[in-house]
């Protein structure tokens, strides 16, 4: 039976890398005594795998991962018995059921993640809030991404899909996932640079959600990666 | 929500900032109100090391299991840390309450090693808490070492406060109770030194004045204060089914380099290898009861979540029970997918078959330490392993399926000849040609022998601490005639040899066997930059002999001298248990290359029968 379990990332424990996060769940499942499948050999591991992994820095709403498990397990016991094991700053969310096949295999069918970004150090000037709708408007948004090997210039308008003011923070709906992935800074740091205020300020990044996307070519339709799944009784 | 002493900016700048936020799954949150000491618990090393340690584990758990104290852990920042906290002034804090150390009432460093004795220079001075004993006020913790460096404290006395000299569980109860009762009465500092004084085990070194003869030597050692003791008796943990055992380890976030649920099967040793402090130190051996263990072993495994257990004594073959315990071990654990790994255990029939069940054979090699290379220089130092025992092991092994082999030895033995280190090639040569004795189409191919060996470094309490070391090139010629006896051996290319740098053994060794004098020395190096010693990418051993030049000393007096028998060694005002005249003894049947029996085998009257327990009494109860 495939699980997909829903958590929650803050306080200091942004400051937990993927790989870690994956080592604490492993140990957490433990001493929830959750019916987990195991793979064969010699080093039995955990049948897991993770959506869209957050970066070191980053608070979530809204983080997955999938598991396998050899007995089933009522969602409402699961999330209780592992949030007993929990430490501050995670907090499980739910537990469903997903369907067991090829196309939900390995998290390949993130597409899609929403973000806060909160300004953490300085203010962002008066009027902001107009200037972004100026900044979502235009047809490029052109960034320079710096990998190992070179510097190219990248159109990311099309890769963000929703972009607003919210109080005093933005927030923003972006491309995610193996074909195409866009990090928040990325839309922050062009934003600050289209209001020519990138040295004074800086963000805390917040992701809300990860979606799927089970409209159809053209015509998209997010939803969260839970909602592809069921409680179990 | 937790508040960390560290800004966001500092945390996302540095390497793995997991190291400093605490938060770790049992890690103990107190109200500070509540609570009479706070304790900061420290091993000077980086987070990675020192959660690695079973000790620091003991000592958490036991000290928080009482109401009245909060123990607290503390780590040595990493470099690029240490810069920040200096650049932005930022005390050194503990991980759980995130507070500054230099507010709480004691701070206990633990002395695992020689070469982490810098870095307790830095926590004391990122901690900014005087260096000196002397320098501190009321306003400062009370600096507290332990650990088997205890064993001889000297080059640190200047630095701490007092010691503590023996098994953690036994007198901190006494210890803190006098502190308690201090802290009521508003005395000055010195009279809680006074009081914890008389606590059998406690070593405060500002109590005791050294005087040196002409040649740089003892002349004596001497109380100056009427509530110090003459000696300072080792503290024994006589029954360890009666000491507390954390049932409730610190799980990391991040991968430590023990990351797994440790049980500690028993604790001393019965055989008497002449080189080892630990075999001497912690006599008698103690095993711990087979239920406790059991049970000891479900805990731990369902409050951490750990995949994997290990088994942690010396001499893990010599628990008479190893049989049992790692056989429930699997039976118990294997379908939870719990990992099992053995200690280095004698190879033999069962250890061979419970390693087949537990690794996979063509994966895994086999553990040897002969210590030495030929049998001469194995009576020497004691070692009651025998080339056919190996041999026949190894074969047993070859046979089973196993094809690599790791063999450990030491160079700079006393008495060593160059037949002793050509040995070490020749017998792993020997091991190499029981492999190529079975018939081709049921071996897997070529095996691999790789033998490393270590430089050896005199320890006090052992019979060896009259031993005189190496000059460093003597150290280098002797691991290249190693080197070169390989390349002659028959099997060459199946033989591989490493040997660990002799910079260091030379620093051990003054350290190891140190005086008083040699806190000024640590003093300069630390000024001149060492940290992280230990570290092959951080020593500076050019900053060392620079600090021996600046102050005019030189290793030599600590390294190269001959010690004659009517020494005062600067650790002798410890007792430990194990008598002068027992040690000496076997130095002397050591130098006549005579071996003594196990403690099983035969008493050897080495004077830890005195603590009442463990091998000494086994079968009389």
């Amino acid at each position: 039976m495939k699980v997909r379990v829903k958590f929650r990332k803050y306080g200091v424990m942004k400051f937990i890398g993927h790989l870690d996060v994956m080592r604490y769940f492993q140990k957490a499942i433990r001493r929830a005594e959750i019916p987990i499948a195991f793979s064969g050999g010699y080093s039995p591991h955990m049948i897991m795998s993770f959506a869209n992994p957050l970066g070191v820095g980053l608070t979530s709403d809204g983080e997955y991962f999938d598991i396998e498990l050899k007995e089933p397990i009522a969602s409402s016991e699961a999330v209780a018995r592992l949030n007993a094991q929990m430490v501050e700053g995670m907090e499980i969310l739910s537990f469903v059921e997903i369907p067991d096949d090829k196309k939900n295999k390995g998290m390949s069918i993130v597409a899609g993640a929403s973000y806060l970004s909160i300004p953490r150090k300085g203010t962002l000037p008066a009027g902001w809030e107009e200037k972004l709708k100026e900044f979502y408007r235009r047809d490029t948004i052109t960034v320079v991404k710096t990998t190992k090997k070179s510097e190219k210039e990248v159109n990311i308008r099309p890769m963000i899909y929703e972009l607003e003011a919210r109080s005093q923070a933005i927030y923003m709906k972006v491309a995610a996932g193996s074909t195409q992935n866009l990090k928040p800074e990325l839309v922050t740091e062009a934003f600050l640079q289209y209001i020519g205020c990138s040295e004074e300020v800086s963000f805390a990044q917040h992701r809300l959600e990860n979606y799927a996307d089970t409209g159809t070519e053209g015509a998209p339709h997010f939803v969260p990666l839970d909602a592809l799944g069921w409680e179990i009784a | 929500m937790r508040k960390l002493a560290l800004s966001d900016e500092i945390l996302l700048k540095i390497e793995k900032p997991a190291r400093y936020i605490g938060n770790e799954v049992n890690s103990v949150i107190k109200d500070p109100k509540k609570v009479d000491i706070r304790f900061a618990f420290c091993f000077p090393e980086v987070y990675e090391i020192g959660m690695s340690h079973l000790g620091m584990q003991i000592l958490y758990d036991m000290f928080n299991r009482k109401d009245d104290i909060w123990c607290e852990r503390v780590f040595s920042p990493w470099v690029d840390l240490d810069k920040e906290m200096r650049k932005n002034q930022i005390p050194l804090f503990a991980l759980e309450s995130q507070e500054p150390v230099k507010n709480f009432d004691f701070f206990g460093v633990t002395l695992q090693f020689e070469m982490c004795y810098t870095n307790i220079l830095q926590v004391l001075d990122l901690a900014q808490i005087p260096l000196h004993a002397a320098d501190r006020t009321l306003e400062h913790p009370f600096v507290i070492g332990g650990g088997p460096c205890a064993y001889n404290p000297e080059p640190l006395a200047e630095f701490f406060d007092l010691f503590y000299i023996g098994d953690g569980e036994t007198v901190y109860d006494e210890l803190f109770d006098a502190y308690k009762k201090w802290k009521a009465s508003g005395q000055e500092r010195k009279r809680f030194l006074e009081m914890a004084s008389e606590v059998e085990g406690i070593y405060v070194p500002a109590f005791y004045d050294v005087t040196y003869k002409e040649d740089g030597t003892i002349a004596s050692f001497l109380p100056n204060n009427p509530h110090a003791p003459q000696k300072v008796r080792r503290q024994v943990a006589s029954d360890l089914s009666k000491t507390t055992y954390p049932l409730k380890p610190i799980v990391p976030f991040i991968k430590v380099t023990q990351d797994r649920a440790v049980l500690e099967i028993q604790r001393g040793c019965i055989r008497g290898c002449r080189f080892c402090q630990a075999g001497m130190v912690y006599r008698p051996a103690r095993p711990r009861d087979i239920n406790m263990l059991k049970e000891t072993a479900r805990a731990m495994l369902k409050n951490t979540g750990h995949e994997e257990i290990t088994l942690s004594s010396l001499s893990s073959s010599d628990y008479n029970e190893l049989n049992e315990i790692v056989t429930f071990l699997i039976e118990e654990f294997k379908d939870q997918a719990v990992n099992i790994s053995l200690p280095s255990l004698r190879i033999d029939a069962f250890s061979l078959d419970v390693m087949s069940k537990v690794q996979d054979i063509r994966k895994s090699s086999l553990t040897f330490a002969p210590e030495a290379g030929t049998q001469r220089m194995r009576n020497v130092i004691n070692k009651g392993l025998t080339e056919e025992e190996i041999l026949s092991g190894a074969g047993q092994a070859f046979e089973g399926g196993w094809s690599k082999v790791k063999l450990y030895f030491m160079l700079g033995l006393p008495t060593e000849t160059e037949e002793d280190m050509r040995g070490i090639a020749v017998l792993a040569d020997k091991i190499a040609r029981r492999y190529y004795e079975i018939p081709k189409e049921q071996r897997h191919g070529k095996c691999q022998i790789t033998a490393s060996s270590s430089f050896f470094v005199p320890k006090p309490f052992s019979p060896l601490q009259w031993a005189t070391m190496c000059p460093f090139e003597e150290y280098v010629r002797r691991a290249q005639i190693v080197q070169e006896a390989m390349r002659d051996q028959l099997n060459r290319k199946s033989l591989k040899y490493n040997w660990h740098t002799a910079e260091l053994t030379v620093l051990e060794g003054v350290f190891a066997r140190g005086d008083r004098k040699m806190g000024k020395i640590l003093e300069e190096a630390y000024r001149l930059g060492c940290l992280y010693d230990s570290w092959d990418e951080h020593f500076r051993y050019d900053l060392w002999v620079q600090a021996f030049e600046n102050l005019n000393m030189n290793m030599d007096f600590y390294n190269l001298r001959v010690r004659e028998a009517d020494e005062i060694f600067p650790w002798d005002f410890i007792d430990c248990g194990v008598t002068k005249q027992f040690l000496r003894r076997e130095w002397e049947k050591a130098m006549a290359a005579e071996v003594t029996p196990n403690c099983r085998e035969k008493c050897s009257g080495c004077g830890s029968a005195g603590y009442k327990g463990g091998v000494c009494f086994e079968g009389t109860r």
